[in-house]
């Protein structure tokens, strides 16, 4: 049996929780606790170790999903994580512009030193507050080669189409390695 | 789609880059607890703007910019009545009191130092207004943002900012090539300049802080600045690259057996 895994990040109340649990198999298995400091008081919990759910792919391959925590950059994690990985997502409240910075270091972090495929999802598009996706791409700095797609992330369909433009992103990347290897 | 927040977490400067590189067109309104403000603008450039506060006719413009005194301030105003600023400038013109070019300068120099109000607003909810209709009567004018950016920038203050925008000084600066991106029409000074002399993607930051004798909070600054004004971006520095090679964590396998696990997962996944 292989298993392969991808990461799901971003800042806090992001979504990521949500998106897990949206497609996986299992019950995600967060470590959620209550949210004491009132600064942070938006919603009852929030992810503190890491979320983790499950999808089999066949008998011989499943893939796992790993949420990272929202509240604290997870450097300290990232080598952890990444082990084995087959790319992220990064995920932004579409809502919330005090997140945009946090979401950006991440982004910028990963652009300069991880060589790993990843795409954007502007989440909780079905709000009212949301910013449009160009915006949101001036917004984060995202070049037009980086894929930043649109996601409501307790909708099934929004994202598998997520993954599987990950996936698609990481079939890309692999052709190009394989060109300048031949 | 919605555009708004708070400028305590995107600055009015990061809205003009916003509003500048989308080339947007509508109104930017801002309030805060004493005042409201707009400005609005057409294809990415400042048209036009005023406060609540103020008087923004053109007469009052005029008087503001001392191009007219209070006498003739309060007989024009007495006399323009209902008139529109397109009417009164007209007006204006045809008595040879100014010319076109005057009362165009004097409307850009009242907005340009809104806008320098407006960058001392700590706080203060905003909303961008796509597609507002033009004030009716009003003259508008054409402001590039890039300069205003600048100016934005130069006066931040809050340092933990720069440090989040530009986490490493290890990383370089290249051009950006969009079109529009050109430093032609920026107003820099000795420092900004000899920064963009050296702005090339062998060149980290550090070295550039280095060969002008920056430090690294005026190195970040001017970097900020030139990257919001939509004329640099951050690259890794020539070299980091050239090692990169996906890692996508399949161990033991060839690049075919990895492309069809990538497929079989696909596959799975339009299945759900
Ligand atoms: N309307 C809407 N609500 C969403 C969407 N995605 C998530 N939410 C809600 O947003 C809140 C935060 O979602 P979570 O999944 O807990 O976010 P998280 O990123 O795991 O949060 P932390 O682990 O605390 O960082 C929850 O109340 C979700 O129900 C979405 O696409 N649309
Ligand atoms: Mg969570």
């Amino acid at each position: 049996m292989q298993t392969v895994k991808m990461v799901v990040t971003g800042p806090f109340n992001a979504g990521k929780t949500a998106f897990i649990r949206t497609v996986s198999e299992i019950n995600v298995v967060s470590t959620e606790r209550k949210i004491s400091q009132p600064a942070e008081q938006v919603k009852e919990t929030t992810t503190v170790a890491m979320d983790f759910g499950r999808i089999t792919i066949d008998q011989d391959l499943v893939l796992y999903l790993f949420g990272t925590p929202g509240q604290r950059r997870f450097d300290f994690m990232w080598e952890i994580l990444s082990e084995g990985m087959l790319g992220f997502v990064v995920m932004v409240d579409s809502c919330k512009p005090e997140t945009f910075r946090e979401a950006r270091m991440i982004l910028e972090t990963f652009r300069a030193y991880a060589p790993t495929p990843y795409v954007v999802a502007a989440n909780k598009q079905d709000l009212e507050d949301a910013w449009g996706i160009e915006d949101l791409r001036i917004a984060l700095r995202l070049d037009s080669q980086v894929k930043l797609i649109p996601c409501v992330a307790n909708d099934k369909e929004s994202v598998k189409i997520i993954l599987i433009e990950l996936l698609d992103q990481i079939l890309r990347e692999l052709e190009v390695n394989t060109e300048r290897a031949s | 789609m919605a555009l708004k927040g708070n400028l305590r977490d995107f600055s009015l400067t990061q809205l003009l880059n916003l509003i500048h590189l989308a080339r947007k067109n509508g109104i930017l309104h801002l309030e805060n607890a004493t005042t409201k403000a707009w400005l609005g603008f057409r294809e990415g450039k400042l048209a036009y703007g005023g406060l609540n506060l103020e008087e923004n006719s053109l007469v009052a413009i005029l008087y503001r910019g001392k191009r007219i005194n209070a006498a003739h301030y309060r007989t024009i105003k007495e006399k323009s009545g209902s008139m529109s600023d397109k009417e009164l400038g007209l007006l204006l013109v045809n008595a040879g009191y100014l010319n076109q070019q005057e009362i165009v300068q004097n409307i850009q120099v009242y907005l340009v130092r809104l806008v320098h109000r407006l960058f001392l607003w700590e706080d203060g909810n905003f909303h961008f207004e796509n597609d507002a209709p033009l004030p009716k009567g009003k003259i508008l004018v054409r402001i590039n943002l890039e300069n205003l950016i600048m100016d934005g920038t130069r006066q931040l203050r809050e340092l933990d900012q720069l440090k989040d925008e530009i986490p490493s000084l290890d990383i370089a600066l290249k051009f950006c090539d969009h079109p529009g991106a050109s430093v032609r029409n920026l107003r820099l000074n000795q420092e900004e300049w000899k920064v963009i002399s050296f702005i090339n993607p062998k060149n980290s930051m550090k070295k550039i802080a280095e060969a002008v004798k920056l430090n690294d909070i005026e190195m970040r600054k001017i970097a900020f600045g030139l990257i919001q004004a939509g004329v640099v971006e951050m690259v890794k520095p020539d070299g980091y690259s050239a090692k990169r090679t996906i890692n996508i964590g399949i161990p033991h396998t060839n690049p075919a057996e990895q492309t069809s696990l990538i497929k079989r997962i696909i596959q799975r996944i339009r299945s759900l």
